[in-house]
């Protein structure tokens, strides 16, 4: 078991004058047993920056550390690490078995405690009576659990996960989401998991790092992450629907919303253009005289609740009702408030968040 | 009825008009290609005299057994004192095996470079290798005879084959073959310590099997059947190959040529290449059509 330390990562494709820089100096700190998932949208670099603590891509600038050891220059298999690839990347022509054990027998482990070893994950991953087939006589589950499988047997410092549920069928999803919040609790093994997938990142993680466009967005809980975003690219990433933001403008201490003048945090700044942030579960209907006016565009039933398509004084915004409720008509005008500790303020410019 | 749905009526054999024509293709296929060998077997059969005869008996006669025990013990004792066939059979045997194995050993390897390693000049050499399909052994004979007698290997095995074992064709293949290997497998062997040998004799070699042998099949026969370069390269009877041979076994100019003989060494020649196919039809058509992945 190790602590991973990410230290000013830099990676970039092509030298000289037509170096492509995709990361850009990422820091992070995962400690020993901790699980922590990266998620970003495609093409952010989280599944690049995974693949630089494999050892499967090449490190152009900074420091990587597992268990305190720089690892920049050691090659996979001496880091140890495990990793579960998206599309499992099982040997196709060995048995369940072999693959399980194929990495075992290449370090020399003694014949028997390969056959203790994969038995014992066979067991923990209800594969036993599986060993004997080849990969492509198993389901899709069934060979997502081999990976996982071929990764325990290892007993690594560090699991590494690459997308490992995106070829699964929801269902499946889920179920496997739960093994291998199972697994990490049994086993200890600090983890880091790549994901594309918010739901995912917050079920999963003990910490997530939240990434966009190969830089680092924000490090933390699910909970700190859901509850104070840091940018507004993590309010809108995280969250499903994503997080409304209207553009408000300062004034003296209040922001104008409509005929409403909204109280601003201390440190906002007195004027100019600011965004506010709602989540859409978190407004709460309103009496015309005390609430911001809404007007409905179109309703979407999700069965326990409904999405309110329509505008916030102009702008764009999506408000989650209770599904029990009278469904809104389109066009109808509604009022709608929210308690101040539920908004987010963010500064247009660089969207920083504002904070209280 | 045909001609308003061919499409279906082709993938349907239970159409019983279809399927009456189909057939009568398939046996015209095979009797125009099977005649010439019955003609063969029934010319081994008979006398000289017989076989000069117009028209030749068209039903064999009794003199095969002599005709066989004569060509593949004691060889041709006419003008040309050829080696006895079973010899002839050796020698294409030895080369065509020779071929087939450094044709595969060597695309093997070379594919293997060029698909998985990173190295200066890589497409490069890929391209060179791709551009010797436009050189096919007749257009380079002058210089590569001269590379082969300077350097001693006329008259030799070695010369033989040699030259018939530089391969774009399996390289390609195999280049192709590779390719479609995953890059998370070569990942996933590297997190296991496998090095680039392991990683080729676990991983690359089985999943590479039907393709070998499907390319097996056509390099044997590919070998078996050359005939410029053996002719050339060898002047020694004991080196003959059985196609060689069977052309120098037909008389020029006065000399008489022994029909019987002749015709029961052809057939014998077609026997190895015929079993070949046979025997591997299932791997071929395996590794042409599917892979294990």
């Amino acid at each position: 078991m190790a602590a991973i330390s990410l230290r000013q990562v830099v990676k970039r494709y092509g030298t000289g004058a037509t170096a492509n820089p995709v990361i850009h100096g990422v820091d992070a700190e995962i400690t020993d047993g901790e699980f922590v998932v990266i998620v970003g949208p495609s093409g952010c670099g989280k599944s690049t920056l995974l693949r630089m603590v494999a050892g499967l891509e090449a490190i152009s600038g900074g420091e990587i550390a597992i268990g305190g050891r720089v690892v920049n220059e050691v090659e996979p298999s001496e880091r140890d690490i495990a990793m579960v690839f998206q599309n499992y990347a099982l040997y196709p022509h060995f048995k369940v078995f072999d693959n399980m054990a194929y990495g075992l027998r290449i370090r020399k482990v003694p014949e028997a405690e390969v056959k203790a070893r994969v038995e014992k994950a066979a067991k923990t991953l209800e594969l036993s009576h599986l060993l004997d087939r080849k990969p492509r006589q198993l389901s899709g589950g069934q060979r997502q659990r081999v990976a996982m499988g071929r990764a325990i047997v290892r007993q690594p410092a560090v699991f590494l996960f690459d997308e490992p549920l995106s070829n699964l069928d929801a269902k499946l999803r889920a179920q496997t989401r739960l093994e291998i919040q199972k697994l990490h609790a049994e086993l200890g093994v600090t983890s880091l998991f790549v994901t594309h997938d918010q739901v995912e990142a917050m079920t999963l993680a003990q910490r997530m790092i939240v990434m966009n466009a190969g830089r680092i967005e924000q490090i933390g809980t699910p909970e700190e992450v859901y509850g104070r975003p840091r940018t507004t690219f993590v309010a809108g990433f995280i969250g499903s629907p994503p997080m409304n933001l209207v553009p408000v403008q300062a004034e003296g201490g209040h922001a104008r919303i409509g005929d409403h003048r909204v109280a601003l945090p201390a440190r906002a700044p007195r004027d100019g253009a600011l965004l506010l942030g709602l989540r859409p579960e978190h407004a709460e209907p309103a009496t015309a005289e005390g609430g911001w006016p809404f007007v409905v565009d179109l309703v979407e039933m999700l069965g326990a609740e409904r999405l309110v398509y329509g505008q916030l004084a102009g702008s764009p915004f999506t408000w989650r009702i209770d599904g029990t409720l009278p469904p809104p008509r389109r066009g109808e005008q509604l009022h709608l408030q929210a308690a101040a500790e539920r908004l987010h303020w963010f500064d247009p410019a660089d969207g920083r968040r504002v904070e209280a | 009825m045909s001609a308003a749905a061919p499409h279906t009526a082709a993938a349907d054999p239970l159409r019983p008009g279809m399927a009456w024509l189909a057939h009568a293709v398939l046996w015209l296929g095979i009797a125009v290609t099977a005649f010439p060998l019955y003609i063969a077997f029934v010319a081994s059969t008979l006398t000289p005299s017989d076989v000069a005869q117009a028209p030749m008996p068209a039903l064999p006669g009794p003199h095969g057994l002599d005709t066989y025990r004569t060509i593949l013990l004691q060889g041709l004792q006419g003008t040309y004192l050829s080696p006895p066939v079973w010899q002839m059979m050796w020698n294409s045997l030895l080369m065509a095996l020779i071929i087939t194995a450094g044709k595969i050993v060597l695309s093997l390897l070379s594919a293997y470079a060029i698909v998985f390693f990173q190295f200066p000049g890589r497409m490069v050499a890929f391209w060179l290798i791709f551009l010797t399909l436009m050189l096919p052994v007749e257009v380079r004979i002058m210089p590569t005879y001269e590379v082969v007698s300077d350097l001693g290997l006329i008259n030799t095995m070695t010369g033989l084959t040699l030259p018939l074992i530089a391969s774009a064709t399996g390289t390609l293949l195999f280049r192709q073959f590779f390719l479609t290997i995953p890059d998370e497998l070569v990942e996933a062997a590297r997190i296991d310590g496998a090095g680039p040998l392991r990683f080729f004799k676990d991983v690359v070699l089985p999943l590479s099997a039907t393709n070998i042998a499907a390319l097996s099949v056509i390099l044997f026969i590919y070998g078996w059947n050359q005939y410029l370069w053996p002719l050339l390269i060898t002047t020694d009877n004991r080196l003959d190959t059985i196609v060689v041979g069977i052309t120098k076994m037909i008389g020029t100019g006065d000399a008489t040529t022994d029909w019987p003989q002749v015709m029961g060494t052809t057939l014998l020649a077609v026997l190895p290449p015929a079993l070949v196919v046979v025997l591997m039809r299932r791997w071929f058509v395996k590794g042409l059509v599917d892979s294990e992945k």
